[in-house]
């Protein structure tokens, strides 16, 4: 790919986050912080390759590559699972499933 | 070198692909509270797809990696249940600030074995668009990191949230900007390792300086703007490692945060930039008319004065605050509800935008102790309601009820849009002493009013008491 449309991807993206984001209640602003928070923590896939290089002279960036795996992992899996447990207390006021609307 | 960026292979770019548009489905998903667990779960699948191919492309090394994921998500996963819901705030900044530390040490390793990223040329030197990329990568994440550290220090009461203020902090920030920018340039020319350091450097001095002079009451701004700078440095990262989930996970994350903040701002009527300049509520002598002196009267009440009215009121709309969230009084508060509505009385709950630590602060403990969330209702839809009803219950909240935002020019937080609980036949304002003043250091016309009952207490004892004087 190259930087043309690794931008594009960008641009648009933004786009979509912009109109995505707009549509999201105020009331779950605070979960959509949260799983924010989870997803980007994506840039695991960096640590990935930088923990998993097989060659190359750095030992020091395997290291810190594994060091930020741990990091990008403790976000995921709080992230997530922080965010479900706040999900899960929103509740309607009746037991009566919500009409499909 | 089939690990090269440039050279994956296309099922693992469609992968990634189908990653990026599940982190889209995520956020989708929060546009109702009914389809917000599905979201969860498509952020979840997504995060794990993004995972899985990573490890199928460049897999060495795999117990240790393993470990690192099992020992970091039992940790993240135990903070996440043991975590009280009061305490969102700081748990949100701590996870900005490791997303940040990861960028700093993911742009580190990258910047030390560029071979293993696939963004060296022929003559093993780093690209030039990476080196840019890496450079602002690495100063958004370490922005990012030392921001969200003092925030959270801030937010958890370690450090405390009044303003810091350095002399000349102004000229010595934008100094500070200035190089980590110029050097940013500069490293496309020399990728000496001393540049790079200094960059880092400088860019985790430069969040501890952006962060510390700002208020308390501007957390709801700084944690959102912090939130989108996690976003930005994923995205940096992408474009390094030419990765679409990364990058599009990260312009979702930066316009999200970006749009938070905007909200923020909006609902305090203030700009970005005088957000950030900070020293909001240092100086508490700023405008507005401040009592001159000489204690004004007011009528104060007791709780079971306050049983009274609302049993025998029709319409009662709860405006809760930050004093809520810190006396933990939001269960005492949905019982109070309960009675109140066995009563026949309805009971509504008025959400400013700013009330709380974060965007959303309330909402979530509203819900944490039952309160429905139809009954919980934004400034802009429930404002019209208070001249009907027969109580304001306000309890924590103070600057975002105050009616000299509409009418004092000269009051710091004038123009910011208010709840207008004085328009209620009957306010009851729970504060704990007529002392303090809201976090703008603005007095509140309403407390002085004929129509208002000040319940001097902590909110939640007072609460619990109004519960007890209910029950018979």
């Amino acid at each position: 790919m190259d930087f043309l449309s690794t931008l594009s991807i960008f641009v648009m993206a933004c786009f979509v986050g912009y109109y995505v984001v707009w549509s999201v209640t105020p009331a779950l602003h605070t979960p959509l912080m949260a799983v924010t928070n989870a997803i980007s923590s994506v840039i695991i896939v960096g640590a990935l390759i930088a923990s998993s290089a097989a060659t190359g002279g750095s030992e020091l960036s395997k290291w810190l590559g594994l060091l930020a795996v741990v990091l990008a992992s403790v976000n995921i899996f709080g992230g997530f699972a922080v965010t479900r447990r706040m999900l899960a207390m929103y509740k309607k006021k009746d037991k009566k499933p919500a009409a499909p609307k | 070198m089939d690990h090269v960026a440039s050279g994956t292979p296309a099922w693992a770019m469609l992968a990634y692909l189908v990653a990026g548009v599940l982190f889209i489905l995520s956020l989708r998903g929060l546009s109702s509270p009914e389809t917000s667990q599905k979201g969860n779960q498509y952020g979840m699948i997504g995060m794990l797809i993004a995972v899985v191919t990573t490890l199928v492309l460049h897999g060495t090394g795999l117990p240790l990696i393993v470990g690192a994921i099992a020992f970091g998500g039992t940790i993240g996963w135990l903070i996440a249940q043991k975590i009280q819901m009061t305490a969102m705030p700081e748990l949100v900044a701590g996870f900005h600030s490791l997303v940040g530390m990861a960028a700093v040490l993911v742009g580190a390793s990258a910047y030390l074995n560029p071979e293993a990223f696939g963004i060296v040329d022929a003559a093993g030197q780093i690209l030039t668009a990476s080196r840019i990329e890496l450079g602002l990568g690495v100063a958004i994440g370490a922005i990012t990191f030392s921001g969200s550290v003092i925030a959270f220090l801030k937010l958890s009461g370690r450090m405390g949230g009044s303003p810091i203020m350095l002399p000349g902090r102004h000229l010595l920030n934008l100094a500070v900007l200035a190089s980590i920018l110029g050097l940013i340039a500069y490293f496309v020319f020399d990728s000496q390792p001393a540049v790079f350091w200094t960059i880092t450097g400088l860019s985790f001095a430069i969040g501890f300086l952006l962060i510390i002079p700002i208020g308390g009451a501007d957390m709801p701004v700084v944690i959102s703007m912090l939130n989108s700078y996690s976003g930005w440095a994923a995205a940096a990262m992408g474009f390094t490692l030419q990765n679409t989930a990364m990058i599009i996970t990260g312009a979702l994350v930066g316009s999200s945060g970006a749009i938070l903040s905007y909200i923020m701002c909006k609902a305090m009527n203030r700009s970005f930039i005088s957000v950030i300049a900070g020293g909001f509520g240092a100086d508490a002598e700023a405008g507005g008319p401040k009592g001159d002196g000489v204690a004004k009267p007011y009528k104060a009440g007791s709780a079971e004065d306050a049983a009274f009215i609302m049993k025998n009121a029709e319409s009662v709309i709860i405006v809760p605050g930050y004093g809520m969230a810190v006396s933990q009084a939001q269960h005492a508060l949905r019982e109070m509800g309960d009675l109140l509505k066995a009563e026949g009385v309805s009971v509504k709950y008025a959400i400013h935008p700013v009330a709380g630590r974060m965007p959303g602060h309330m909402n979530v403990l509203l819900a944490e102790s039952n309160v429905p969330y139809d009954e919980v209702f934004e400034l802009e839809d429930i404002n019209s309601e208070f001249a009907q009803a027969d109580v304001a219950f306000v309890i924590g909240a103070n600057d975002v009820t105050n009616p000299l935002a509409k009418t004092d020019k000269t009051s710091p937080i004038y123009g910011m849009p208010v709840l207008d609980v004085e328009k209620a036949k009957t306010v009851l304002f729970i504060k704990r002493s007529m002392g303090g003043v809201g976090y703008a250091g603005v007095d509140n016309p309403v407390f002085y009013m004929d129509n208002t009952m000040m319940l001097l207490a902590d909110a939640k004892k007072m609460v619990e008491t109004i519960v007890k004087s209910l029950g018979h």
